[in-house]
């Protein structure tokens, strides 16, 4: 790795001819096959729907303020939550990082000119937003009140809104999911530059190896089960229909089967870019890297065998409920060795509390909480008390928000100089950091006390007992609308007024570092030869606490 | 790049050498099989499953194809699979484009042939006897409501299947284009066999198809 570019930080020139302006109009961009100038497609396209979804949940909350329901009928406020589902999990958080940081880091990390396929690539976005074209369709012509799980029988024969053209754009988005896995899977077997073996991969590498393997093999279920839900809406007769013979259970199993490993999709490469925020902050080799690489894959395989723990009140047999508990018990030890090993990594490092930093501290807080009070789910008995109450809303908005967005922002701040060779103002990414966390907790921890005390999910009006935490629920939700406002503000600001921030701003390892911000298209001048592991911080950095783990000894 | 002066053909800029584009070609064929048989797969479980519940309608059900043409498209799809390999072999030992068109035209007239089977003899026929569940469906009440579940299977199936060979005919239509524009040769032949992968694929899906679909029950 070059260190020559170290010095350039110091009196960082603007930026001369780059991915960004070496080419200039929107065909430019619409037509472009870079990885990078993909990422950012995504990155606009996902923002529009994280805005869509961002602003149904808002609606809910607002709603929700009154016992009786403040804003909507009944039924307007099923068509809220579906929206704000669907849109989320399949336009948004599935996508979130691995379409964009994921396209435009994996090539840069491993030393490659670009992703395998990038014509492929480039397709993957276009089928995406068709996707996410028809799924706005049919939610601003009627929207759809199924929730994002789209049951049958409900789904299939009873629901009268727009299901089929909603179930057809997660049907069309999953291929864009199937051809990005494909294309990352074998950018890392084949594009590797000279020298990055496998266990010199930086861990976000493996992350993204574990969330592809999982779009390959789980979203194709997903896309034959709703393909065949969608044929049973139109042709009134299908595999899932009990007037002949058919069993509403087997769609379940069959969505959850892909739903269960999807969580991990959103999930994993939020840890991976946790594990790159934490030592490039504490300045130290991450602590245990093979335990936290393989945790990855791990996860990937374990998710697939545990997806009846959904099903625990829905009719499964119980023997199967069992095995089921027992598995998803077993996620919990990859998940825990991860936390540990980010925090032993932190332990005697040189922290530094730079804004990405406050996401990952803050991502490591709120995953516990929700990774812990996953095991009261996965429990049978806990799990009937609990089930389809706001415990489970509670749940897992602290995976999927507290976890994979913290660290979803967390990487865009962290590599926000890399994409735009422009540093944001740290301070109000500080605040806004801190604004997002207090605004979370304040909008879900009431939520799992509702859900403790049995208030159902998916109602729109609610006794009137359960009023002062739904409020003290909305006043966050409220919080944490503004704490995502303003990194939206100042990023797009820094854009053009944001001071240079040049190659290396955070002073970090990893292949992305050598080479100028933003980078050029063909990312090296010439593919670099590897010769040292990731995370190789020099040791007198650490040298205060020489027994600290992970420091190397000399 | 200034290392590769002179780029055989069908060479992209994103890789080093040869070797590197034509193992990420075949990997990445592989891992979309991979995909396609969950793709499958999740129908393939569905039957296994409803199957097992509903074992005489589904007999019954098996009893409404007709096995000879099952078996003649079984044997085409074979045969296709045998002048694709050919196609493929051609290109590899350096012969002549014509030949290479000549192996691929016989594959897409055996494709072809497979598809026309299965619209003239047994979809269309099924649709004058009102067989098609949701489209036309005639029960003189012979039919135990389980019958109709397997004929959705074997519409979805077989469906899915055809769609796959469509596709497969548009795939060998450009290599045609492809081979007549001298775009192969010996050393680079690489869509030519990634295309094969997946020929192959959709012939060993119909393998799979025809005993479950057509020869349950032990009629013969």
């Amino acid at each position: 790795m070059s260190t020559a570019t170290a010095d350039l930080h110091d009196a960082p020139a603007e930026p001369g001819v780059n991915y960004l302006n070496a080419s200039y109009g929107i065909r430019s961009w619409l037509l472009t096959f870079d990885h990078k100038r993909i990422g950012l497609l995504y990155l606009a396209s996902i923002t529009i729907m994280f805005v869509v979804g961002g602003v149904a949940a808002m609606l809910m909350r607002i709603h929700l303020i009154e016992p009786q329901g403040a804003l909507f009928e009944p039924e307007t406020y099923n068509k809220m939550f579906s929206t704000h589902g669907i849109i989320m999990v399949f336009f948004f958080l599935v996508p979130s990082i691995p379409a964009t940081l994921g396209n435009f880091l994996i090539p840069l990390m491993i030393g490659a000119r670009d992703v395998a396929f990038p014509k492929l690539n480039l397709m993957s976005w276009y089928i995406f937003i068709t996707g996410a074209a028809l799924a706005l369709y049919a939610t601003l012509s009627g929207g759809v009140d199924t929730g994002w799980t789209f049951y049958p029988p409900y789904s299939s024969h009873y629901s009268a809104t727009n299901v089929t053209i909603v179930a057809l754009g997660v049907f069309v988005a999953g291929f864009s999911s199937i051809l990005t896995g494909l294309n990352f899977i074998v950018t890392i077997h084949k594009m590797r530059a000279p020298g990055m073996t496998w266990f010199r991969l930086p861990l976000f590498i493996w992350a993204m190896y574990a969330t592809s393997l999982i779009f390959v093999l789980g979203t194709p279920v997903i896309a034959i089960t709703l393909f065949l839900l969608g044929l049973e809406r139109v042709l009134h007769v299908g595999i899932f229909d009990p007037a002949v013979g058919g069993d509403p259970l087997l769609f379940q199993h069959l969505f959850w089967f892909y739903s269960h490993p999807a969580v991990y999709i959103m999930i994993l490469p939020g840890m991976g870019v946790v594990s790159e925020l934490i030592t490039a902050f504490s300045r130290k080799k991450i602590f245990g890297y093979s335990f936290v690489a393989f945790s990855s894959l791990s996860i990937a395989v374990i998710s697939f065998i545990v997806w009846g723990h959904h099903m625990f009140v829905t009719g499964q047999s119980i023997y199967a409920g069992l095995v089921f508990s027992v598995l998803s018990f077993l996620v919990a030890i990859p998940s825990a060795v991860k936390v540990f090993n980010w925090t032993a990594t932190l332990y005697r490092g040189s922290i530094s509390y730079e804004a990405p930093m406050l996401y990952a501290l803050g991502f490591i807080g709120l995953f516990t909480i929700g990774g812990l009070t996953g095991l009261f789910l996965a429990s049978l008995a806990t799990d009937v008390h609990l089930n389809g109450t706001y415990f489970i809303v509670a749940h897992f908005h602290y995976i999927m928000v507290g976890g994979a967005v913290m660290a979803y922002l967390g990487g865009i701040h962290y590599w926000w100089p890399k994409i735009s060779g422009r540093m944001y103002p740290d301070l109000w990414a500080r605040i806004s950091a801190a604004i997002i966390f207090l605004g979370f907790n304040l909008t879900f921890f009431p939520q799992f006390m509702l859900g403790y005390l049995g208030m159902p999910r998916r109602y729109a009006v609610y006794p009137a007992e359960f009023q002062v935490l739904n409020v003290m629920s909305s006043a966050g939700a409220s919080i944490l609308g503004i704490g995502y406002v303003i990194p939206l503000v100042y990023l797009i600001w820094s854009m053009r007024y944001g001071p240079v921030a040049g190659p290396n701003p955070w002073k970090a390892k990893g292949l992305e570092w050598t080479i100028p911000s933003p980078p050029p298209t063909e990312n090296f001048e010439e593919i670099p030869i590897v010769t040292e592991d990731a995370y190789n911080y020099p040791v007198a950095e650490a040298h205060k606490y020489p027994d600290a783990p992970g420091v190397a000894r000399v | 790049m200034a290392a590769h002066g002179a780029h055989p053909p069908g060479f992209a800029h994103q890789f080093e050498t040869v070797t590197q584009q034509r193992e990420a070609g075949t990997l990445g064929m592989w891992v979309f099989l991979v995909t396609e048989i969950l793709f499958f797969g999740g129908m393939f479980t569905s039957y296994i499953i409803y199957r097992s519940l509903h074992l005489q309608s589904f007999i019954q059900g098996s009893h409404e194809l007709i096995v000879r043409y099952g078996a003649t498209n079984t044997a085409v799809l074979i045969f296709s699979s045998l002048t694709m390999a050919l196609a493929i072999r051609t290109a590899q030992t350096g012969k002549s484009k014509g030949q290479i068109i000549f192996w691929l035209i016989l594959t897409m007239i055996l494709g072809a042939s497979f598809i026309a089977i299965k619209l003239r003899f047994e979809w269309y026929r099924d649709y004058v006897e009102g067989l098609i569940p949701g489209v036309s469906w005639l029960d003189g009440g012979t039919h135990t409501p389980g019958v109709k579940m397997f004929m959705c299977f074997y519409f979805f199936m077989t469906g899915l299947h055809a769609l796959h060979m469509v596709v497969g005919l548009g795939i060998l239509t450009v290599l045609v284009i492809m081979t007549a524009r001298n775009k192969f040769s010996s050393q680079y032949y690489a869509p030519l066999e990634i295309s094969g992968l997946y020929w192959h694929f959709v012939d060993i899906v119909w393998i799979f198809l025809f005993p479950l679909l057509y020869l349950i029950g032990g009629r013969y």
